[in-house]
């Protein structure tokens, strides 16, 4: 049983080793817990995750091997955005019923009833967990739909009575890392890594030379060499929109690149870098930060990364008011500028293959801003930028 | 003994199963999760609740593994044999014992807390592990192997400011604290100030978790903001119903000092205040 549960955790890439299995053994022997299977959570939980990105994995693996549950992969569900349900409201309520709701008083009573709805939408597919968005009314048509994965509003308990602590998918939020999946990114990464430890000159070690000195009692120079993760690293993601395709691939990228540095932030934007960006695409709508705060808190030894595929209306560059999403008040393009004036070290890795970029106007517009430091996101592609940025 | 909680401290189910773990196997416990969210103190309280000793090392950006062991200030002995002083003789008047050094003195068990340790560099850890493990490091000014007289219990708290190495997180037991939710925080206030009115609480709870959730805040305020605003609400005599006003234009709490202590944050507010003032006018 445990050994299933070990293996089931290793193949959704929660990295639990023979160590700590065996101290999970060692735990269940002593008396820590008793008898619950709440306790046997905990304590695995404990023994097993060490990072709190990887306890949603986990909480499903729990779930899937304990309870014969249903694993839920990765892709399958969304958190739903409130602006998406806002929009299906209209479209699952005719206007009767939206009278009644407005008579009734507020969006959370909606939540509820459109919550119903989903519930009876679900039995009535038979068996099926899936349920499929509208069709291309929503970015999200594509996803299948868990309600259980889904969480409306902000207070938890509300929807969660009889659920199990595991299937309350309460870190769903924390895990950032997605699992690597191409060989060729894999490669990719190593090349990453080396860009982050290269450039190690030998510095002073005054405390070894001093100490030394003092020892030998002459002067006795020690060097060290310069500590590696030197590097200052902001990427900033195109999400969304023509990019979908990419994401996946830019995301493992920047998950299994985020050790190497001494510290990476990442931020999500969309077709072109406006006055708001954001971390959390699920919450794009409700957490936006100012790029101008961004811009201020990170100093310009800070090396750029962007990655998108450049490719939209040129009015989204070059007008105020050219988004497709909101209101700009400055033209995107003054943004990017502002970025590559800040930061000297700059480049823009762009998925979408080298021979088709003269075709597409606002590719060429982006890459002129950027002072041509853009490259393909191949293997080759990523030297050059890497390279670029060690200049 | 089993670590239950104690009078001052709320310790959830999952926490008190992570620390008991930790106690049991002799294993550090790591603890990691938002600033203010009880870290720290839940060393202080496991050290109070099992009668032991705490010894705390705070982490520095600077600090370096080895000055938890010990350090041999060469210098002044250098200094010392030049002014023909009789300590030099003796390298141990040079040496001065780490943290990890008195916990391993100790002839009763004490809570060995290593504070933010994700403030060092991103090699500290790995460079404990063989002293954790085993529990005994080697002099080598004086040729003598320390070991510990009893295991100390071991508490690591990091704010995930730096990445942790595989090999050090392989040995530990681990715990996030999750942001508390209302009804955790609800017996936490209760720890603090114990039969609060109800309603004020109930208005400064909707009050924190709302501003939480306002967006591009550089620093959400935690459960030690709570707490001191909560405080400062109590001297004031501040009343639930002024609380509940739902005037936009006051919008910023009263003594918002307490809960938003970054600049750009009080801005923020100030800028929405105003906006909401706009829109109603
Ligand atoms: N679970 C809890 N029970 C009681 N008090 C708590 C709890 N969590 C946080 N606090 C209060 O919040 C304050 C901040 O805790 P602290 O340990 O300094 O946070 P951290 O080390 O995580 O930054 C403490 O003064 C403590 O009184
Ligand atoms: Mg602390």
């Amino acid at each position: 049983m445990f050994v299933h549960f070990f293996h089931e955790l290793k193949k959704a890439n929660v990295p639990v080793s023979l160590r700590e299995y065996l101290m999970l053994l060692e735990a269940m022997d002593s008396d820590i817990i008793e008898r619950r299977v709440e306790d046997f959570y905990y304590l695995s939980r404990a023994a097993l995750v060490k990072d709190e990105r990887n306890l949603d994995k986990f909480d499903q693996v729990f779930g899937h091997v304990f309870k014969g549950l249903d694993l839920i992969n990765e892709g399958q569900t969304a958190e739903i955005p409130e602006e998406w349900l806002r929009k299906l409201t209209e479209k699952f309520l005719n206007e009767e019923e939206k009278a009644q709701i407005e008579a009734l008083g507020g969006w959370e009573k909606i939540m509820e009833t459109l919550q119903k709805r989903l519930e009876e939408q679900k039995k009535r597919h038979e068996g099926g967990n899936k349920w499929i968005g509208t069709g291309g009314t929503s970015p999200f048509g594509a996803y299948g739909y868990n309600p259980e994965g889904v969480r409306i509003g902000q207070k938890e308990g509300r929807h969660g009575k009889a659920v199990k602590v595991w299937d309350k998918r309460e870190y769903k939020n924390l895990d950032d890392s997605v699992e690597l999946g191409t060989r060729n990114i894999k490669v990719a990464l190593r090349r990453l890594r080396k860009f982050a430890r290269e450039g190690a000159p030998t510095e002073l070690d005054l405390d070894d030379t001093i100490k030394s000195t003092a020892h030998h009692g002459y002067l006795d120079i020690k060097m060290v060499p310069e500590r590696r993760n030197k590097i200052n690293l902001l990427v900033f993601f195109d999400i969304g929109g023509s990019m979908d395709s990419h994401i996946k691939l830019c995301e493992e990228l920047f998950s299994a690149a985020r050790t190497e540095f001494k510290n990476m932030e990442y931020f999500y934007f969309h077709n072109c870098l406006y006055e708001g960006l954001w971390k959390d695409n699920r919450r794009r709508h409700n957490e936006k930060m100012q790029t101008w705060d961004v811009l201020h808190k990170f100093p310009a030894d800070y090396k750029v990364i962007f990655v998108g595929d450049a490719t939209m209306s040129p009015y989204e560059i070059t007008y105020a008011g050219g988004s497709v999403e909101h209101w700009n008040e400055e033209p995107g393009g003054l943004w990017l500028e502002r970025v590559a004036q800040i930061y000297e070290s700059c480049v823009w890795l762009n998925p979408v293959a080298e021979k088709h970029w003269e075709y597409t106007p606002s590719l060429q517009i982006i890459k002129q801003i950027i002072g041509d430091r853009m490259y393909p996101l191949t293997l080759e592609g990523l030297d050059k930028a890497m390279r670029e940025l060690s200049r | 003994m089993k670590f239950e909680g104690t009078k001052n401290y709320v310790a959830t189910e999952d926490l008190r199963v992570a620390v008991n773990a930790s106690i049991t196997l002799q294993r550090p416990l790591l603890i990691k999760g938002e600033p203010g969210t009880g870290k720290t103190v839940l060393a202080e309280e496991v050290a109070k609740a099992l009668d032991a000793e705490l010894i705390t090392w705070n982490i520095k950006s600077t600090t370096k593994a080895h000055q938890g062991l010990y350090e041999y200030d060469a210098v002044t002995r250098l200094r010392d044999s030049q002014l023909g002083d009789e300590r030099v003789k003796d390298i141990r008047n040079y040496i001065s014992k780490g943290k990890l050094w008195e916990s391993f003195e100790r002839d009763k068990r004490p809570v060995l807390l290593i504070d933010e340790i994700d403030k060092a560099d991103i090699e500290f850890p790995n460079d404990l592990l063989q002293e954790l493990d085993r529990m005994e490091f080697y002099v080598y000014e004086t040729n003598e192997t320390i070991k510990a007289r009893v295991r100390p219990i071991v508490i690591i708290t990091s704010n995930n400011e730096k990445e942790l190495p595989d090999a050090f997180l392989r040995r530990c037991f681990f715990h996030y604290i999750k942001f508390p939710d209302e009804d955790t925080m609800r017996a936490i206030i209760d720890v603090h100030f114990p039969g609060l009115k109800g309603k004020l609480v109930q208005e400064a709870l909707n009050i924190f978790y709302e501003i939480r959730e306002v967006p591009g805040l550089k620093k959400k305020p935690s459960t030690s903001e709570l707490i001191d605003w909560l405080k400062l609400l109590l001297s004031e005599d501040i009343s639930p119903e002024t609380l509940r006003e739902k005037d936009p234009s006051k919008l910023i709490p009263p003594l918002h000092g307490a809960l938003l202590k970054n600049e750009q944050d009080v801005h923020l507010f100030e800028r929405l205040a105003f906006l909401a003032r706009r829109e109603r006018n």
